[in-house]
């Protein structure tokens, strides 16, 4: 099958999910707390494949990604509360803000590596989330309250979205770049790839679709507070990135459902909530320690029959 | 073709290169020789744009390029086959001889030049669609250079082509080297393995601690005594 034949197949796929779920929303055979958690899950997702973005593809330990889901949050809900803007509009301004605060980020702090980088961008993300902790326009630490607008709808498009311009990003020439600077950086340079710049543009990239996130999260729930963006929501991210494997797109999805769904069912437990929860992640690192996923996408397991091991001149 | 005048190159508080002088013509090969640390990779680091020379002039088909960008280096030409090979492990080695091809925009003219990759490589076309990360060590050396010639070099870089190599594969790596330098391009070959180094240059350059102390023709550094004794085994 041709590339575009199986990239509209799965955008069928996809449609035709969210018909199926958008009927029985409607209908109301899903109850509010099962279109919620599907909400949930689509917030998360966004959020995993922009991060996927930034650690997997690229390659930049990145820990602040509560930060730019933050400032999406708060700018799209100003939006809507404070200005009366459509959601849609809302959302994209929110994102498109979120994206200028990676630069602003980016540009300064990918000149770092590693750990460092990742000491960095957490303290960016603390430096946001104390802005809107004393910015009494958006309600200081007691929080702004917020109407509820995202639907299914909303957050399925945007997950639509997310999924088709990162996939679409990664396979082309600024993907296979921003891959060449994960895998070695030193060679990527030699190669004459802009390292910095791809750096830059990933980070911004994954920085606008967490802005979306935000968006979508902020008007789910009916109030934000700056406690909802602290460290621990970047670590979740991280997690879904890591657990998906890093370098999989459709695993970071995964671990994004797998792992939303089982905080979910486990509040129900309250007291070892957590304790269930770190062991599923350390089970899971145990007998996968590359990750669900490892570099590997879903749809490689389709086509592998097809793969031929060695090549000749002809098969160009 | 290229003129590198008085450098110095710095690695935070210590100078690695304290005044190096060289010159490559066209269609030549000249090889770097000297033990580790000497700065041989630190030179080909600078001509390729990752370093910065502090102080001293390169210049390169009549420009200069010191402390230009990378990307700027290789799209003028100079081509640079990292030490210790470099390749993109988690991409397939077709992948990886595309990225070589990267600033490049003309289709057919890289589609050619992937064909002469797999005719000087063979191997590599046996393994286009393996993951580079699973080659052997002499596999892998072969696809850094094709990375490397998929930029259509006029100049090539090369740094340690024989590290780690078995002795075989090493032989094998050097009469490509020599193939590759007939077909046109000019090369500045970086080496510890001086006596193959100097079997296949033109002429050649003896690099110790930062400074160029000797030069010549190879065939006249080999019957140097002071070659002989620190690089050839007193043979």
């Amino acid at each position: 099958m041709k590339k575009s034949k199986v990239f509209w197949l799965y955008a069928i796929i996809a449609l035709i999910v969210y018909a199926i779920v958008q009927f029985m929303i409607t209908s109301d055979q899903l109850d509010m707390y099962y279109s919620n958690l599907l909400i949930t899950i689509a917030i998360n997702i966004i959020l995993a494949v922009s991060l996927h973005l930034v650690i997997g593809i690229t390659g930049q330990f990145s820990i602040g990604h509560a930060g730019f889901l933050a400032v999406g949050a708060y700018i799209s809900a100003i939006c809507t509360m404070h200005f009366d803007l459509p959601f849609p509009v809302a959302l994209f301004i929110g994102a498109v803000v979120a994206a200028l605060a990676g630069l602003v980020v980016g540009i300064p702090s990918l000149r770092l590596k590693g750990d460092y980088l990742a000491i960095a961008t957490l303290g960016f993300a603390e430096i946001i989330r104390i802005i809107f902790l004393n910015t009494d326009y958006v309600g200081g630490a007691a929080g702004m309250q917020i109407t509820q607008m995202t639907t299914w709808t909303y957050a399925f498009f945007g997950v639509f979205i997310t999924v088709i311009i990162i996939a679409n990003f990664t396979k082309s020439r600024h993907g296979r770049a921003c891959i060449a600077v994960r895998e070695d950086e030193i060679a990527a340079d030699a190669m004459g790839i802009n390292t910095t710049y791809y750096k830059v543009v990933a980070f911004a990239l994954g920085s606008f679709f967490a802005g979306l996130a935000g968006g979508l999260f902020s008007h789910n729930f009916y109030i934000i507070q700056p406690s909802q963006f602290g460290f621990l929501k970047s670590f979740d991210i991280l997690i879904y990135v890591v657990l998906g494997g890093l370098g999989s797109l459709s695993g970071a999805i995964i671990a994004a459902i797998l792992l939303t769904v089982v905080s979910m069912y486990l509040t129900e437990f309250p007291e070892t909530r957590m304790i269930i929860y770190s062991l599923v992640l350390i089970i899971v690192m145990l007998y996968r320690p590359s990750g669900l996923m490892g570099t590997k996408e879903i749809t490689d397991y389709f086509k592998l029959g097809k793969r031929s091991k060695g090549g000749n001149l002809d098969d160009q | 073709m290229l003129k590198v005048n008085d450098i110095n190159v710095f690695y935070g508080n210590i100078q690695a290169l304290k005044g190096v002088s060289l010159e490559v013509n066209e269609g030549e090969i000249v090889t770097l020789i000297g033990a580790n640390g000497a700065g041989k990779s630190t030179l080909l680091k600078t001509l390729s744009g990752l370093l910065k020379p502090k102080q001293g002039t390169i210049e390169y088909l009549g420009s200069s390029i010191a402390g230009k960008q990378a990307q700027s280096i290789v799209k003028a030409g100079i081509s640079h086959v990292p030490e210790g090979r470099r390749v993109f492990a988690n991409m397939t080695v077709e992948e990886n001889l595309e990225l070589g091809a990267y600033l490049r925009k003309d289709k057919d003219g890289i589609a050619k030049d992937l064909q002469r990759v797999f005719e000087l490589f063979p191997r590599l076309l046996e393994r286009r669609k393996q993951q580079s990360g699973t080659l052997s060590g002499g596999e892998q050396q072969m696809l850094a250079m094709g990375r490397a010639i998929m930029a259509k070099p006029k100049l090539l870089l090369l740094d340690e082509p024989s590290m780690g190599l078995a002795p075989l594969m090493v032989k094998t790596i050097f009469s490509i080297v020599k193939e590759i330098n007939k077909e046109g391009t000019t090369i500045l070959l970086v080496e510890q393995n001086a006596h193959m180094a100097l079997s296949v240059a033109d002429r050649a350059y003896v690099i110790e601690t930062g400074r160029v102390v000797l030069s010549g023709t190879a065939k006249e550094l080999k019957e140097t005594e002071q070659v002989k004794a620190a690089y050839l085994g007193g043979l």
